[in-house]
């Protein structure tokens, strides 16, 4: 690996809307291991923010603890980013959240850190339908603390170690699904041409926008016999179909056939392009995605792609009723009654 | 036998049953004493359940202001035959014992050393009334009417209230003012009113309120200008949040859209709860928690977070008797080392001790600026006696020219112009404490990646040894430059006294500062010292280096004040006399005069004798 980003880009390198080239949205050089499939996800992330013409400011990067929750470190250098305790990234992000409704708030963890130790937080932040991307960077193993079994390892998976891994797996979109997520979504690191577009889909969608994203561990878990290894990954790999997604500005250039595909419009006016694989996927039904999954598990296959959504989400400042512009804005006037006010407390207290 | 006499000097305790409406018809009885010019200090002893089990509510009255907890039962007024056997035993000779005597008392219970007056509570609502819900209610309301007849309350007073009380549902007013005479008439016909125990109209209150401290905290936080509350319940902390939320709906609605400028979030759990309220910090919003010691030792992790992180963070405990789930209904000062220690590695958190509903509102309010100035926690430890029980207290009163101090947070246009490189954790004014941004300030400039881990002054992650000393070293200067900043202690000093000291702090305050008046009065010249915070000023070292012999009054097992302060001052051990008192009920003046008389008699002190006038100077 290389110690240092060259600082040169091509002078002709593309600019978004807001006249940013990608160089904008990029963060300091990764230390994960080299092949990681973490570092794919950063760069999806990267590259579907600075399409999204997002002015890299206005994104609060938020993650917990282990590899995945450091990997902000390694995109959008120009966003304030919080690494916070293990498994209470959720928490920490309602706070940053409830504080400020405006900025776009992009978090992400691992499957130990939302799967066991943040399962709680997990499931609260789901749902409380927060407005936030969540994604989970899922290799079934621990790697910082050198490979132990996650609670996302399939039964049966061999370790490194060559011991296979005696209990059920949990599945985090099936989970997500089952607590009320408002939109769901399956990916793999290696699988770009999927992941950005459902990135820039989370992104827009408000509420919280699950996207569990298998990513190999190339030192732990790519061994024969893991579930999680590249090979076995793209062996086993399902897509529910493919997806364009097309913000509010711009113009729908693509014609698609009729009947093959189906247009599904978010609050902020962009479009998600469908075109299904499988039929049977309806993505606005929560049951048919919870069947798909199980069924394409049965055959030894894993369901990626758009599982759910439910365009008309409501985010947890609408169910609460909070004030359209961030609180943290509010100064003194807004803020504090004022004495006179007191003095009328004070007269109910005698 | 000799009857207790007295005049607006006595306790009265009801015993009651849990869940039985007792709770309003014991606010009033206590409210129109207040009323009467007189101060109270009322407190709820309750168990840690719903319904049924016995719960009491003891009020102290004294005409002098003494508003700690006195200990002993002059009057003791019983609706449960469940504990009127400890009931009867607990009441003073002399005193007096109000029952109801619809079924005959158990002889066995019978002491010749107190009076037993008989209320048939039972026939006098069941002749009245048919619905047993009201049979129930009323009752109360007969107890407080006989209680008037009986030691002298104007009835005005009490009418006054319930029509207060009931305003807007005004056709209650005359069913509750006529269960109030049916016990006034009962007792003016049936006894001789009043007995030896009476209450006086004096004006002893000026402009004094009566609230619980909690409320006062949540009002302190609408103030303080907080915006985001992450809350888990816990006893006897949950009545700050659901203060500050009463008064953010009343006066935090935008006008024009009827929205919210405010959130508050119930979270999962206590290590959530602090987790919304740094998240917000971060962000830039005014945010806090509240909890007691559970919340404590869940929320220690995150507090190290904080303080590493250096995110402005206000919580406030209310402390209960520990470990563990302990006494979860009852007061204690328990929790000191847990919270300025709070996580592991090297901690120290900024505390504040409150220790009246006036200092519940103020030092909230303080709380958030000095969390913002300071960049770190600032946990304020009050209790269960003076969170969830009504306390005599000063008027609240803010500044309205007062501007909250956001702390050290560039701008998007100080940023701009800002010459060199942004450090989020350089010392630019050799305070310790750095500057910092909100998410989302500047496209290009200011942002950094906030982390437990070890990171150089630019917030770059760093296991360099020497940028991890330097920066755990700056942390300390910071903490020297936060002795400036939080409250001074209060010190009283007795003309001529320096040979006996008395540290407190918190609810100890009103028991301290009546054994200090008790004990000058018999000749013992006693000063002292109330910690207001930690860290401690250099004034607390000066107290202690002044006096012969120094106390500290707590009501703790293991004196972790008198530890903290060894500790932190580097006081020897054997120069801090520990006063401790940790039954889980307030601590009292005559156990802290006994305490003292103990050692200034053994040590053969031979204090300065003071004149007739016990109240001090400052």
């Amino acid at each position: 690996m290389s110690f240092f980003k060259p600082a040169f880009r091509h002078p002709d390198a593309p600019v978004n809307e807001l006249g940013f080239t990608q160089k904008n949205y990029e963060g300091s050089i990764s230390t994960l291991c080299a092949g990681c499939g973490h570092d794919s996800i950063s760069a999806a992330i990267t590259q579907a923010i600075f399409e999204l013409s997002i002015p890299p400011h206005n994104i609060a990067k938020m993650s917990g603890i282990g590899c995945s929750s450091k990997t902000p470190t390694y995109f959008l250098g120009n966003s304030h980013g919080f690494n916070s305790v293990h498994g209470r990234m959720p928490s920490v992000a309602t706070g940053a959240n409830m504080a400020n409704r405006e900025m776009i708030y992009v978090g992400v963890s691992g499957d130990g850190d939302t799967a066991s130790i943040g399962m709680g937080q997990f499931t609260h932040a789901v749902r409380r339908n927060l407005n936030m991307m969540y994604i989970v960077e899922n290799n079934g193993c621990y790697g910082l603390t050198k490979g132990q079994d996650s609670a996302t390892a399939d039964v049966g998976s061999m370790s490194k170690k060559g011991e296979p891994n005696p209990f059920e797996a949990i599945d985090l979109a099936s989970m997500a699904l089952q607590l009320g997520a408002t939109f769901v979504a399956r990916s793999f690191s290696g699988d770009k041409a999927q992941l950005i577009p459902l990135i820039k889909a989370a992104i827009s969608h408000r509420g919280f926008a699950f996207i569990d994203v298998i990513s190999p561990c190339v030192t732990f878990n790519n061994n024969p016999g893991s579930t999680r290894g590249y090979e076995y990954v793209r062996e086993h790999l399902a897509a529910s179909g493919t997806m364009d997604f097309v913000p509010l500005r711009k113009e729908i250039s693509t014609s698609y056939e009729a009947g093959s595909s189906e247009e599904v419009t978010l609050h902020d006016g962009s479009v998600v392009h469908l075109h299904k694989a499988d039929q049977d996927l309806d993505i606005h039904n929560r049951r048919s995605a919870l069947k798909l999954i199980k069924d394409y598990q049965a055959q030894d296959k894993i369901l990626t792609g758009l599982l759910y959504m439910d365009q008309d989400s409501q985010d947890c400042h609408e169910v609460i009723g909070t004030a359209k512009k961030a609180l943290r804005g509010l100064k003194e006037a807004e803020l504090c009654p004022g004495n006179k006010a007191l003095q009328t407390i004070n007269d109910s207290l005698r | 036998m000799k009857s207790i006499t007295s005049v607006n000097d006595f306790v009265i305790k009801f015993a009651n049953v849990n869940g039985t409406g007792s709770a309003s018809a014991n606010n009033l009885f206590a409210k129109s004493i207040f009323r009467m010019g007189l101060p109270v200090s009322p407190k709820n002893i309750f168990p840690s359940n719903i319904q049924g089990l016995p719960t009491w509510y003891e009020v102290r009255v004294n005409e002098n202001g003494y508003i700690g907890r006195r200990g002993g039962t002059d009057i003791m007024v019983s609706v449960n035959p469940q504990s009127m056997a400890r009931d009867i035993k607990e009441v003073e000779p002399g005193g007096y014992f109000v029952y109801d005597n619809t079924k005959a008392l158990d002889l066995r219970l019978m002491r010749d050393d107190i009076s037993f007056i008989g209320i048939p509570l039972t026939r006098i609502c069941l002749e009245e009334y048919k619905d047993p819900r009201q049979r129930q209610l009323f009752r109360n309301m007969v107890y407080v009417g006989a209680l008037a007849a009986l030691i002298s309350i104007e009835l005005d007073v009490v009418t006054g209230l319930i029509a207060d009380q009931f305003k807007g549902k005004e056709k209650l007013i005359v069913p509750n003012v006529h269960a109030l005479e049916l016990g006034y008439q009962y007792a003016m016909s049936n006894h001789s009113c009043p007995i030896g125990i009476t209450v006086e109209r004096r004006d002893n209150i000026g402009d004094k309120i009566l609230i619980d401290g909690n409320t006062a905290c949540g009002l302190g936080a609408v103030y303080g200008g907080a915006t985001v509350a992450g809350w888990y319940p816990i006893t006897p902390s949950t009545s700050v949040i659901e203060g500050f939320e009463k008064y953010c709906k009343r006066m935090r609605i935008d006008p024009a859209t009827g929205k919210k400028n405010f959130a508050i979030v119930q979270a999962e759990d206590e290590l959530a709860a602090i987790g919304m309220v740094i998240g917000a910090s971060w962000n830039g919003a005014r945010a806090f928690t509240a909890t007691s010691g559970p919340g404590i030792s869940l929320m220690s992790e995150f507090l190290g977070l904080a303080y590493f992180a250096e995110i402005p963070t206000v919580l406030i405990d209310v402390q209960r008797a520990g470990p563990s789930t302990g006494m979860p209904t009852r007061t204690q000062q328990s929790d000191i080392l847990a919270c300025a220690y709070a996580s592991h590695g090297d901690t120290k958190h900024v505390l504040l001790f409150p220790s009246s509903p006036k200092d519940c509102f103020e030092m909230t309010a303080d709380a958030f600026d000095l969390a913002e100035h300071l960049q770190t926690p600032v946990i304020m430890l009050t209790d269960l006696d003076l969170g969830m029980n009504d306390t005599l207290s000063e008027p609240l009163a803010w500044d309205d020219q007062r501007e909250y101090n956001r702390g050290k947070v560039f701008d998007a246009e100080q940023l701009e112009n800002l010459g060199e490189r942004f450090g989020r954790y350089l010392d630019v004014d050799g305070d310790g404490i750095p500057y910092r941004t909100y998410p989302g300030t500047h496209p290009s400039k200011g942002s950094f990646f906030t982390r437990g881990t070890s990171r150089d002054e630019y917030a770059v992650y760093t296991e360099d040894g020497s940028e991890y000393v330097k920066n755990m070293e700056r942390l300390l200067h910071k903490w020297e430059t936060a002795k400036e900043h939080v409250p001074a202690p209060e010190v009283f000093s007795q003309a001529g006294g320096k040979s006996v000291g008395i540290i407190h702090f918190g609810t100890s305050m009103d028991s301290t500062l009546e054994a200090v008046d008790k004990l000058a009065a018999e000749g013992i010249a006693v000063d002292s010292c109330r910690i207001r915070a930690f860290p401690f000023n250099h004034e607390v070292e000066t107290f202690i280096a002044e006096h012969d012999n120094v106390f500290v009054v707590e009501q703790n097992r293991d004196a972790q004040m008198r530890s903290l302060l060894i500790n932190e001052c580097e006081i020897n051990p054997k120069d801090l006399i520990k006063v401790l008192h940790y039954d889980g009920m307030p601590i009292t003046a005559n156990y802290i005069c006994s305490k003292v008389r103990e050692v200034v008699k053994s040590n053969n002190v031979t204090p300065i004798r003071v004149s007739s006038n016990a109240s001090g100077e400052k």
